[in-house]
């Protein structure tokens, strides 16, 4: 088990650039669930209070 | 088909099918090519396991040129047939191609330090093509938030992410045309792919994995730029 952390004396290097890889790619998910859901909620709102308003006219 | 796909709503309906089956295929590529690159693969006779980077470093790379040519693909389908979907598609993919050349030159770099004895090297023709395809998509970004009318503002963009598609055969044939640290293509070459199996096939799951990835952040950004579209609208119909 150590000797697959070392990665054969090259620990400093591969280990890093996984840990930078799966940072980025979790944010990329992270970020655009984010937005998608943030949109989807202003949309549904807007479209409430355009419905509200028209009934109490 | 692409006519079909030009109304928003018809989109909508059916990425809201298309979308969980490339979020699933992403998975199921990722997590069978993380492990499998990682515990499964043997050590190069010439790199040793400094070799693991590979498989996050291409696929990186391969998805940074994919991405820009889905981008300017999509901005020239904009430009020439008004596809009002088209502008969106080549929006919503610019932030992501951004995140996949960075970590194909973050890895890149991590992997020239014990390979070539420098993390980077100016004057290299594809580090260096490589940085301004990050700078590219950076300006296409920026541009789009300096130009409040979308339609303006995407026919910019357009014109830019065009004019800067010149960058990706540069990429391409830099370790060709120039005498540069990196070696030469291994996959797409004619004559096949001179890599042992043992590292292409979970090479290619990993690449698959970034590209079912891709497919799938980009259906939700765009669903996302549509349903912010349309707030927008109704802000304005609201104001009226």
């Amino acid at each position: 088990m150590a000797n697959f952390f070392a990665m054969g004396g090259y620990a400093v290097f591969v280990w890093p650039a996984y840990a930078v890889t799966f940072l980025v790619l979790i944010t990329a998910v992270v970020l655009s669930l984010q937005s998608y859901a943030q949109a989807r909620k202003s949309v549904r709102q807007l479209e409430e209070e355009g419905s509200g308003t028209e009934d109490t006219r | 088909m692409i006519t079909a796909l030009a109304n928003p709503k018809r989109f909508l309906d059916l990425s809201r099918i298309v979308s969980p089956w490339t979020c699933a295929f992403a998975v199921i590529l990722l997590c069978a090519g993380f492990y499998w690159s990682l515990f499964a693969t043997p050590p190069d006779y010439q790199q040793g396991q400094s070799v693991k980077i590979m498989f996050v470093h291409v696929p990186a790379a391969w998805m940074g040129i994919f991405v820009y040519s889905v981008m300017a693909g999509a901005s020239l389908v904009g430009l020439v047939f008004r596809h009002p979907l088209a502008d969106v598609a080549a929006k919503s993919a610019a932030p992501l191609g951004a995140a996949f050349t960075a970590l194909a030159l973050l890895t890149g770099s991590l992997w020239g330090r014990p390979m070539w004895g420098t993390y980077w090297q100016w004057g290299d023709a594809r580090l260096v093509s490589e940085l301004i395809l990050l700078f590219i998509y950076l300006g296409y970004i920026g541009l789009w938030n300096a130009i409040d009318d979308p339609v303006r503002a995407a026919k910019a963009a357009a014109v830019l992410a065009l004019v800067g598609a010149a960058d990706v055969p540069v990429i391409h044939f830099s370790v060709d045309w120039w005498n540069t640290l990196h070696q030469p293509a291994s996959i797409l070459r004619p004559g096949g792919p001179t890599i042992d199996k043992s590292f292409l096939v979970p090479l290619l799951i990993m690449i698959l994995g970034y590209t079912f990835l891709f497919l799938w952040l980009l259906l939700l950004r765009m669903q996302t730029e549509i349903l912010e579209r349309r707030a927008r609208s109704l802000m304005m119909a609201r104001g009226a």
